[in-house]
């Protein structure tokens, strides 16, 4: 019990049931299981988002182009699909996707080690030159009209429910993906000593090559995990919308590292978790889809969010300063 | 006799232009606890990293482990052979558990992939058996005392087939009674047939238990020395290879009045009912154990945190210092403990370390810095304090240790302060630097500064100061004439055994 208190996470998930509550009391149709699988569908994108940005966090690096590496995976595929759709499947598209985010990632983290740039500097600029060839080669033209059964997939059900006025609903296909890539996650960090050693190396990178670890392996790792979720991530978007515009997603950066600092992760590197990271995209979510069922202006969202992110941060640098003090007056004892 | 675990010979290693190591023979036993001392730069750390390979030695050089010469002595190759290097900074992971830190290395260096958790406590809590410690192994390291991370390291070390393990610098960061119990972690060592070799130039602990010392200076071997034979004074000469004068201290007659009052001041958790008076050119010791509220005193004078009750006299005039900028105006200054982290701006050069303090003042009448005052205030205070440097360019993290405590006593001294508070004035500097810089505190006493020294080598504050104030759970437990008492009886009153 005490050893729960003294986590990052039980805050978090304190506040999502708190939002919840007031949320449920204004608008009872929050808390229904159709809103919830809705909601569970529309943040599948940032959810895999986070999960990769969670494992460069631990590491101690950080990466600003995912977006741009998205933007690229999603605008291939869907030439693909509008020129040889009939010929592919959803496993090819996937694969497709994640192999440009794993090249491109792994293209990053050469970069960092090689050349020692601070991995923000890195990222800004691969996320510009990714970004900017994108739309140099492609005009920022908008593709839509892909095969029907990219479509299909899109609004598989694992099971499926009716709502009171007859609207099908229930657990999509995508969600289903994100969770298996939460499970993947969780354990690769918490049993693996790939994972333990992004926890050492954000901890004490001096300390990890002294202890043996190999840290270019490491850090192409987290770099190609980032591009991989990218590359998912930017399936999911095109399953979503249907559509590919290469602006829908560069400037969303900000959001995602947001959420997963607010479950806990720390941008100096060495501590985060899934499960933070999954309360961190949760509250978000509630948040904006609270907002509107409680029918405040969409404007306010912005606001709403920053003042939580300063708040749950700042809750948390209180709390170890806390602690700090209290073990000063017990050495004195 | 016992039989030899390693040994060097005619070891040397030149870089370029300079020797680090000329012709070095070293022996040490099986099971033996083995002291190697020397000042920065005698060489010392060279052999260390020879030992464990980090370095390879020049060519005419020769190692033999367990009787058997090695050809070739790679890091890896050292770890293979049982030799475990901790470093002074321990090289921990703060974000991981204490068991993990313990046996990750183990699972690193069998290629394993995948992490048993049970397991994991097992090996941690086999480690910890063999020395007799016990430690909590799901607290993160960060929040355990660097006593305990220490062992975590010694543990760590244990997980591999260990034979010998060489501290470097282990005591600098320790209390008196967090160093015996390391001590006696290395006397179950030894008991277990695991060397141990202190690498250190703060030695009066170690010697109690070491069999044998072995002196280096200028990169030659001094001499090997069975412990017995050696006190604090002989070993001072073999390192500095001078005999230095260990004076007292004495102050002026003092008939003025004070320039600094304490009465009764208070802070929650941290000290209580403080009283104490400070004259000019006297120096006032205080001293006590790590935690024992001293630091948190000084903190209270320079305006860090305010203490709850009490009052604070300047010239016999009731003060409140709120802040840093409030004590320095009052003409109170403070160099502390940590001068690394808190004293000094590492990577910027000596000059610009200097004049921080003062740069308010070298402008010209346009209110812009002046070049010339700039250049000849750096200078008087080089030659002043003698600080030996290439230039006043040179990046401060480049000096020694004693040089670098001169810079930030130039600093603050730079501002012609009444009071001067010096934190652990010589932690982490060779002894010969130590005497140099007692000079200059005394020095600054004679002309007329009031300085408290706070520090918790008794020898040090005896020696230097007129009044010494020794503290012990926040309370001033008793206040000596230096004069009147010996070294033990207060020592006696730090460890509260009185």
């Amino acid at each position: 019990m005490k050893k729960l208190l003294n986590r990052h996470e039980t805050y978090v998930f304190i506040a999502v049931v708190v939002f919840s509550i007031i949320i449920t009391i204004i608008n009872p149709n929050f808390f229904t299981l159709e809103n919830l699988f809705d909601l569970l569908k529309s943040y599948s994108l940032m959810g895999t988002f986070a999960i990769g940005m969670l494992f460069v966090l631990i590491s101690g690096g950080i990466d600003i182009s995912f977006t741009a590496i998205a933007t690229v995976a999603g605008y291939t595929i869907a030439v693909l699909l509008l020129n040889v759709g009939d010929h592919l499947n959803i496993y090819m598209v996937f694969l497709i996707a994640g192999s440009i985010g794993i090249a491109l990632g792994f293209l990053n983290a050469v970069i960092i080690h090689v050349f020692r740039i601070p991995s923000i500097i890195t990222t800004i600029a691969t996320l510009n030159i990714f970004y900017g060839l994108l739309t140099v080669i492609t005009k920022g033209k908008w593709l839509y009209g892909f095969p029907t059964w990219f479509g299909d997939f899109a609004t598989t059900r694992v099971f499926t429910l009716y709502s009171a006025h007859g609207n099908p609903y229930g657990l999509s296909i995508i969600t289903v993906i994100w969770i298996g890539l939460v499970f993947i996650s969780w354990f690769l960090l918490r049993f693996t000593i790939l994972g333990r050693s992004l926890y050492a190396m954000g901890g004490n990178v001096n300390s990890a090559k002294r202890a043996g670890f190999n840290i270019f392996g490491n850090t192409a790792f987290v770099y190609s995990y980032m591009g991989l979720m990218a590359g998912i991530g930017s399936v999911i978007q095109a399953l979503l919308v249907q559509t590919v515009a290469p602006n829908s997603l560069v400037g969303k950066e900000m959001d995602v590292i947001a959420a997963v600092v607010l479950g806990g992760a720390s941008l100096t590197g060495g501590t985060g978790s899934v499960i933070g990271t999954i309360l961190g995209v949760t509250l978000i979510a509630i948040m904006g889809n609270g907002l509107t069922l409680m029918h405040v202006p969409a404007l306010w969202y912005k606001v709403v969010i920053g003042l939580v992110i300063l708040i749950s941060v700042g809750v948390s640098a209180y709390r170890r300063k806390m602690s700090a003090h209290k073990r000063v007056i017990i050495e004195n004892d | 006799m016992a039989e030899s675990f390693l040994s060097l010979k005619q070891v040397s290693k030149h870089y370029v232009g300079v020797t680090a190591l000329d012709k070095v023979d070293f022996e040490i036993y099986q099971g033996e606890i083995h002291c190697l001392v020397g000042e920065n730069g005698s060489g010392k750390s060279t052999m260390i990293k020879i030992i464990s390979g980090t370095e390879e030695a020049d060519i005419g050089s020769w190692i033999e482990i367990e009787g058997k010469s090695v050809h070739s002595h790679k890091a890896i190759d050292a770890i293979n052979r049982g030799i475990q290097v901790i470093y002074q900074d321990l090289s921990l992971f703060p974000n991981l558990t204490v068991a993990e830190n313990i046996a990750i290395g183990q699972y690193v260096a069998n290629h394993q992939k995948i992490i048993n958790w049970k397991e994991l406590h097992q090996i941690a809590k086999k480690a910890m058996a063999r020395i007799n410690v016990s430690l909590p192994l799901d607290a993160l390291v960060s929040e355990v005392s660097i006593a305990d991370q220490q062992l975590v390291a010694i543990c760590r070390a244990l997980t591999h087939d260990v034979k010998l393990i060489i501290m470097d610098e282990p005591t600098s960061s320790l209390t008196k009674r967090e160093v015996d119990s390391l001590l006696n972690v290395a006397i179950d060592m030894k008991t277990k047939g695991i060397a141990t070799m202190f690498v250190s130039h703060k030695l009066n602990e170690v010697l109690q238990i070491a069999d044998r010392v072995s002196v280096v200076r200028d990169g030659r071997l001094v001499g090997v020395y069975p412990s017995t034979e050696l006190n604090d004074e002989k070993l001072t000469v073999l390192m500095t290879g001078k005999k230095v004068e260990y004076s007292r201290y004495v102050a002026r007659e003092n008939k003025n009045k004070p320039i600094l009052e304490c009465i009764g001041l208070s802070r929650q958790g941290e000290y209580k009912d403080i009283s104490f008076k400070l004259h000019a050119g006297e120096i006032l010791g205080i001293t006590g154990l790590l935690g024992s509220g001293r630091t948190e005193l000084a903190l209270s004078l320079f305006g860090i945190h305010q203490p709850d009750k009490g009052q604070i006299k300047f010239y016999g005039q009731e003060v409140v210092i709120k802040s840093i900028q409030d004590a320095m105006e009052l003409g109170i200054a403070y160099v502390p403990e940590d001068r690394i982290s808190e004293g000094l701006v590492n990577i910027q050069s000596v000059g610009d370390n200097i004049i921080i303090t003062t740069i308010d003042s070298l402008v010209n009448r346009f209110r812009l810095l002046d070049k010339n005052k700039i250049r000849n205030s750096i200078q008087k205070w080089v030659k002043d304090l003698s600080i030996r440097i290439p230039s006043a360019e040179s990046p401060v993290q480049t000096l020694s240790g004693g040089n670098q405590q001169r810079v930030v006593l130039a600093k603050w001294i730079a501002t012609s302060p009444k009071v001067l508070i010096l934190d652990g004035p010589t932690i982490g500097i060779d002894v010969a630097a130590k005497f140099a810089i007692h000079e200059i505190i005394r020095d600054l006493a004679q002309k007329g500064l009031a300085i408290i020294m706070i520090s918790e080598e008794i020898p040090e504050v005896f020696n230097n100061c007129n009044r010494i104030l020794v503290m012990h759970k926040g309370m001033v437990v008793r206040e000596f004439d230096t004069d009147l008492t010996s070294q033990d009886e207060i020592g006696n009153y730090v460890n509260g055994t009185y």
